[in-house]
C-alpha cells in the first residue's frame, strides 16, 4: 500500500528561548502521526549539531536547540524547507508488539466492576481489549508511558473517583477513552483490568524502550502460570517481546 | 568518599540534567536553581555540568573521607565545618575527617554544595541527576556513601569568593515568555494571568502548584510536549509551573514559559510566597 503524499500546513511556535514547537492540524489521526514520525527521522538524519533533543506526541513535535548556535528564525526556515522537500512517508519500518497480559482478578482489580458497569462478562471485556492493534501516539508523561489510540468505544470508562495511591508497575488499565500500561509503580486513577509481566522500559538496556510512536501494540491474554513463567524469563533477561512488521 | 550521617529534608545529586531522552518520556531533571548550582561549580573551576548536592531547607550532615575543596551557593542554610560557621559563595579546604552540617534556614530554599571535580555517582543516560526509576536512588539517606575525587588542597588557591549583597532570587517578579497556547485566550483573560500568585502545597521538583483560581476555562489541547518552566492552566482555573522533574508531555494549555533564571528564582521560594509574572519578548 502506498501512502499518499500529503503536505500539511505546519505552525512553528517559539517555546521559550531554546525550543520550537511544530504543530500539525489539531486532530488525532494516524496519517498525521506517520507524517510526524517521517519528519522526525528526516531531522535526525541531517544530524544538525545545534539540536539537543526532539520529542513528539499526537500532532506536535518539540525541537530543542542551542540558542548560542542558531536562532529561532533560521532554524524555523531550515526545518520548514526540510519538511517541504519530503518525498514519501514510508521511510521507516513499523512493528506490532505483542504484549502478554494476565487478566486474572488478582491483577485486574477493577475488571469485576467494569463488567458490572458494562453488563457483560469479564471474558467479553478481555476479548474486546485483545481484539485491537493500538496505535502508539507518543511516549511521555512517565518514562516509557505509551499514549495508545484505538480503544473500543464500548470499553470507555471514566477514571476511578478515588485514585489509587499506588498502582503496581505493569498494570494495564482504562482511563476515559484511553488504555495503557503503567511503566512504574505510581499513583493513578485508571480502572485496572490486568497486568503484564514484561517491562516495556528497561533502564539497563542500551535502548531502554524499543517501541516507537507509529508502532502498534496488541495485547494477548495469558494465565497466572504463564505470567510467572514470562516474569521469570524477564528477570533472567531471556524474554523477547514478539513483534511483527506492520504493512503500509 | 563522603558519608551521609544525616539525610536532611530532601538531598539529591543533580547536574545540568538528562538531555536527549525526551522521546523516551524521561524528564530533564537537574538542579532546580541552575544559577546557584552554576555559581558553586564556577567557584571551584569545575565544569558547568559537574554534579552537585541539592540541599532542601534542612540540610544533611556529611563526613569527608578524603581532602577536597568545597563551595556552597544558593539558599543560606547556616552551613558549618566541624561546628564552625562558614559562608556561602566562598571556597573552603576540607580535610579528611571533616564534618559538614547545616543549621537554621535563613534565606531561600535550595542550597548547592559543590566539591572539586564534582560528585562521582553513577551516570545513567548521560546524567548523574537523581530521578526515581532512572537512577537507583531518588534521594540520599543516612549511611549512603558518595564518591568524590581526592584533592590535596594546599596546592590550590582558596581565595575564590563571590559576594552579592542581595541574592538574585530575592525578587517577586518572574520573567516569562508567552507559552504556545497563550493566544487561545482573549486579552481580558490573558490579563488575569498577571494577578498576584501564591505558591501552594504539593510544590516539589516536579512542579509548583499555585493557589489562586485565576481563570476557569474549557479550552482543551491535544496532549503535547511540555518543558521545565512551562506554566499550565488547569480547567478549574489554577496555574501549575512545571519544574525540573516534570513529565515530558501534558494536556493543559501552556500559557507561559519561564526563563531559566525565573525557574531558579521560583525554586528558592517557600510555600506561601507571592509573586507576579512579567511578560518579556522572545
Amino acid at each position: 500500500m502506498n501512502s499518499k503524499l500529503i503536505s500539511y500546513n505546519l505552525e512553528f511556535k517559539q517555546f521559550g528561548k531554546e525550543a520550537i514547537l511544530i504543530e500539525w492540524p489539531q486532530e488525532i489521526s494516524e496519517t498525521i502521526l506517520l507524517d510526524i514520525r517521517y519528519f522526525v527521522s528526516e531531522i535526525k538524519k541531517n544530524k544538525l549539531q545545534y539540536i539537543s533533543d526532539i520529542n513528539f506526541v499526537y500532532n506536535s513535535i518539540l525541537v530543542m536547540y542551542d540558542s548560542q548556535q542558531i536562532n529561532f528564525k533560521t532554524l524555523k526556515s531550515i526545518l520548514h524547507n526540510l519538511y517541504l522537500k519530503k518525498k514519501s512517508t514510508n521511510n521507516v519500518s513499523k512493528f506490532v508488539w505483542q504484549i502478554p497480559v494476565c487478566y486474572d482478578e488478582i491483577y485486574g482489580l477493577d475488571l469485576h466492576f467494569l463488567a458490572f458497569e458494562k453488563q457483560c462478562t469479564k471474558e467479553e471485556i478481555i476479548k474486546v481489549h485483545c481484539s485491537t492493534n493500538y496505535l502508539v501516539y507518543g511516549i511521555g508523561f512517565l518514562p516509557g508511558f505509551l499514549y495508545l489510540g484505538g480503544l473500543a468505544r464500548e470499553l470507555y470508562q471514566p477514571r476511578r473517583v478515588e485514585p489509587r495511591l499506588k498502582v503496581p508497575k505493569g498494570s494495564v488499565g482504562i482511563g476515559g477513552t484511553q488504555t495503557g500500561i503503567y511503566p512504574k509503580n505510581s499513583p493513578g486513577g485508571w480502572q485496572i483490568i490486568g497486568k503484564t509481566p514484561i517491562s516495556v522500559f528497561n533502564i539497563k538496556n542500551e535502548r531502554p524502550i524499543e517501541i516507537e510512536p507509529g508502532d502498534k501494540i496488541h495485547f494477548f491474554s495469558i494465565s497466572m502460570n504463564e505470567f510467572e513463567i514470562i516474569e521469570n524469563k524477564c528477570k533472567a533477561g531471556i524474554y523477547e517481546i514478539r513483534k511483527e512488521i506492520l504493512d503500509g | 568518599m563522603v558519608k551521609i550521617l544525616k539525610s536532611g529534608m530532601y538531598t539529591s545529586i543533580q547536574d545540568t540534567g538528562r538531555v536527549g531522552f525526551r522521546n523516551l518520556g524521561v524528564p530533564l531533571s537537574g538542579a532546580m536553581d541552575s544559577v546557584s548550582a552554576g555559581f558553586a561549580n564556577a567557584l571551584l573551576n569545575n565544569n558547568k555540568n559537574d554534579a552537585v548536592l541539592e540541599i532542601t531547607m534542612l540540610g544533611p550532615k556529611l563526613k569527608f573521607f578524603e581532602p577536597t575543596l568545597i563551595a556552597i551557593s544558593g539558599a543560606e542554610l547556616s552551613p558549618r565545618i566541624n561546628n564552625n560557621s562558614i559562608l556561602n559563595n566562598k571556597v573552603y579546604n576540607i580535610d579528611k575527617g571533616d564534618v559538614l552540617s547545616f543549621g537554621k534556614p535563613i534565606k531561600g530554599v535550595r542550597s548547592y554544595l559543590a566539591v572539586k571535580g564534582g560528585f562521582q555517582t553513577e551516570i545513567v543516560l548521560n546524567s548523574r541527576s537523581f530521578y526515581d526509576g532512572i537512577t537507583s536512588k531518588n534521594r540520599l539517606v543516612e549511611n549512603d556513601f558518595i564518591p568524590i575525587i581526592k584533592v590535596i588542597s594546599n596546592k590550590i588557591k582558596t581565595t575564590g569568593y563571590l559576594k552579592n549583597k542581595n541574592q538574585f532570587f530575592e525578587t517577586s517578579v518572574l520573567e516569562v515568555y508567552k507559552g504556545p497556547d497563550f493566544e487561545l485566550f482573549d486579552k481580558k483573560e490573558q490579563g488575569l494571568l498577571f494577578s498576584d500568585l501564591t505558591i501552594g502545597n504539593n510544590s516539589n521538583r516536579m512542579g509548583f502548584r499555585l493557589e489562586e483560581v485565576v481563570l476557569k476555562h474549557s479550552k482543551s489541547i491535544i496532549t503535547s510536549p511540555v518543558l521545565p518552566g512551562t506554566v499550565q492552566l488547569t480547567p478549574e482555573g489554577k496555574l501549575i509551573v512545571l519544574m525540573k522533574d516534570a513529565q515530558t508531555t501534558g494536556g493543559y494549555p501552556r500559557v507561559f514559559q519561564l526563563t531559566e533564571k525565573s525557574i531558579a528564582i521560583l525554586a528558592q521560594k517557600l510555600v506561601g510566597s507571592t509573586f507576579n509574572f512579567k511578560l518579556i519578548l522572545n
